[in-house]
């Protein structure tokens, strides 16, 4: 790149949930510029919880994310929940991870389908393709539809759900629509395969850069909901110990804050799930992560597209198993009594993006006096930043021009599957 | 979608997010079923969370979010000139939504609370309305899909635009539901506007009023009979003063 010259200025960058820009600036061959910013308007969700009853914790922080907001109920929960020592009934536990594989299917085929896969076919969105290629649109619909009505059927609502309340959830579905769903699950299987053949013909862009990948740890299941943290450089944590894993601040030229561990920097994420517990996955799904040749730890951020929909065979797999299991159930429990008493409470959830942690501080009246929250974009950005120069060095090496360069960096932050307005609460 | 052989000139439509959580647009994707006959008659020009388009030339706008920040007063101000027709969709753009519970705080404070000495700059939280007209608005947290998806086609038809004035209790006993203000919690339902189908009280779980008051809602009335039933005046202000529909007829 002796003297190269060139710039990468992209402003609100599309297909993606939220607001960020990105500018690359090479002159003469050096690179004198190369930012990720968030310029997201911040929310104060953490200042506005205090004074909150506790019950309305999970209600107001789902409305953190229009995408994961099952995912953040389930952290506001289990941190009020270790807060105040409640247990929840078995049943409850397997209602609620069934909620949340329904969102990281929706979540993930929209991601891998609507978001990324443009780039690949040559296209700005995904309606050309309604046209071009209705067989891929219809794929993509039906596995989203699938994750969609799954969490309306479990938690009452895909957006913003409704059931899932301190104690355990608010209702159970009835065996037939179980069984219903289970045929549902089952009948989409096809489409899933369909959806790896599709991207098996698709090229994702060659570019490494090795780094630190944080996710929870897995105890003999892939992990979801709760346990120890991990981290491939071999930093192993418990739960409540999470700001010594995320170590938070703030930067200057964004709206989120960055996040650090070993490295200057650390992903989270599907991949990051991968690279840390791929011994826990599915066989079938370890069957479809070879295909790929993806095996761990895979440090190009790319791969976390194929890390998705490997995450998305596995959870529909385990959710065949876990509506079994409600099958098989008599009546059961799905709500424990609790009492009202003061403490402080962490919950760590992995969501589509990434582990996110809910921290609370509960008063004996059962009102929020503080409240932390640490999202999985925030633990990214740090990481999409970082990746920015290498790859544009690398690009450039390669005698890119300027237009291939913005678009690879473009692909790039999407391959994150960033939720800015989340990382900006 | 052709007529005669000819293809009809479709409405464009553009779709712009503010300050919130992105699910009021995201609901126009989640309706799989019936995406593809919406998009045979609308196109859309603008929508920067699904799409790298960035169409200036939409007939409609539909705008997501609350305004919090002086480059939002101007970008809606922008929108607006250029929108025939500007549709708030969802609590957050009609009423300031669960965002509009940070102005019972002081600007300074919560800012220091989540960024410490690195202020970030933020203004009042503000509905879509307070800056620049609004010519429809579909309340909820998040809106009804199949709502917006009626509007939006009525409103490209030309047809009559119909929502309910009634509250959710209607459409929560035509469910059949138990109610739950029986159950001993603290219910919105009949004060609030229906059109949601009542998901809430049908899990046992109370309205919180996403979608603003009902026409003639008697919040006195339903704030005496909770009250009865035990409940304090504190946790129904905290209710009325969720999404920030009641703003204005409830004390602050």
């Amino acid at each position: 790149m002796s003297n190269t010259t060139m710039k990468v200025d992209v402003h609100h960058l599309t297909r993606v949930e939220g607001h960020g820009n990105i500018r690359v600036t090479v002159e003469d061959g050096q690179l004198t510029e190369a930012e990720w910013a968030v310029v997201e308007t911040p929310r104060f969700f953490e200042a506005i919880l205090r004074g909150k009853p506790h019950h309305m914790a999970p209600t107001l922080t789902s409305r953190i994310c229009g995408i994961c907001s099952i995912g953040h109920t389930l952290a506001s929960l289990r941190a009020v929940e270790n807060a105040m020592d409640v247990q929840i009934p078995p049943a409850a536990r397997t209602l609620r991870l069934l909620a949340k594989h329904g969102e990281t299917l929706q979540s993930h085929a929209l991601h891998v389908f609507f978001l990324a896969a443009p780039d690949l076919f040559g296209t700005t969105s995904v309606f050309p393709l309604i046209e071009s290629h209705p067989e891929v649109v219809g794929i993509a619909a039906r596995l989203k539809g699938l994750g969609n009505d799954l969490c309306d059927l479990v938690a009452g609502r895909t957006t913003h759900p409704v059931s899932l309340v301190v104690g355990g959830v608010s209702t159970i579905p009835s065996k037939r629509d179980l069984e219903a769903m289970k045929q549902s699950v089952q009948d989409r299987m096809e489409d899933m395969e369909a959806a790896v053949a599709l991207f098996e013909t698709l090229d994702l862009p060659d570019f490494v850069r090795e780094t630190e990948f944080v996710s929870l740890k897995g105890d003999g299941s892939y992990p979801w909901i709760g346990g120890d943290l991990v981290s491939t450089d071999g930093v192993v944590k418990p739960e409540a110990d999470y700001r010594a894993m995320t170590n938070e601040y703030v930067v200057d030229f964004s709206t989120s804050k960055h996040t650090k561990l070993s490295r200057e920097s650390f992903a989270a994420g599907a991949l990051a799930r991968f690279n840390n517990n791929y011994a826990f996955l599915r066989e079938e799904a370890r069957a479809t992560a070879a295909m790929f040749g993806l095996r761990p730890v895979n440090h190009n951020p790319f791969m976390n597209n194929i890390a998705q929909l490997v995450e998305c065979e596995h959870a529909m797999l385990e959710s065949i198993d876990m509506i079994d299991e409600l099958l098989g159930a008599e009546d059961p429990d799905i709500r424990a009594e609790y009492e009202v008493k003061p403490g402080q409470g962490v919950g760590a959830v992995e969501v589509p993006r990434g582990i996110l942690y809910h921290d609370y501080r509960i008063d004996a009246d059962g009102l929020i006096t503080k409240a932390n929250c640490v999202i999985p974009t925030t633990q990214n950005n740090g990481n999409i930043h970082l990746d920015l120069p290498d790859l544009v060095k690398q690009s450039v090496s390669e005698g890119k021009t300027d237009q291939e360069i913005t678009h690879l960096c473009e692909m790039l932050v999407r391959a994150y599957d960033p939720c800015i307005s989340c990382s900006v609460h | 979608m052709k007529y005669l052989g000819i293809k009809p000139q479709k409405a464009r439509i553009g779709v712009f997010d503010f300050t919130g959580c992105e699910g009021c647009q995201l609901q126009l994707a989640n309706k799989e079923g019936t995406l593809l006959d919406f998009l045979s008659l609308v196109e859309v020009v603008n929508f920067r969370e699904v799409s790298s388009d960035k169409g200036q030339d939409y007939d409609v706008a539909l705008i997501d979010g609350s305004i919090t920040r002086q480059d939002e007063v101007e970008r809606i101000q922008e929108i607006r000139a250029r929108a025939k027709v500007l549709v708030a969709i969802g609590a957050c753009a009609c009423f300031g939504g669960v965002n509009q519970q940070k102005n019972r705080f002081a600007l300074d404070d919560v800012v220091a609370e989540v960024y410490g000495d690195h202020a970030k700059d933020t203004l009042p939280v503000r509905a879509v309305g307070d800056v620049v007209k609004v010519d429809l608005a579909i309340p909820g947290c998040p809106v009804s899909k199949d709502e917006v998806e009626r509007i939006v086609v009525n409103l490209v038809l030309g047809s009559k635009i119909v929502m309910p004035k009634y509250p959710v209790c209607v459409e929560c006993k035509q469910r059949g539901n138990t109610c739950v203000v029986d159950l001993g919690q603290i219910c919105l339902g009949s004060i609030s506007r229906a059109g949601c189908g009542a998901p809430c009280p049908a899990a046992k779980v109370g309205c919180l009023g996403c979608r603003g008051p009902a026409e003639e809602a008697n919040i006195d009335a339903l704030k005496e009979a909770l009250m009865e039933r035990g409940h304090s005046e504190s946790e129904i202000l905290e209710s009325l003063r969720f999404f920030g529909g009641f703003n204005g007829m409830v004390d602050q």
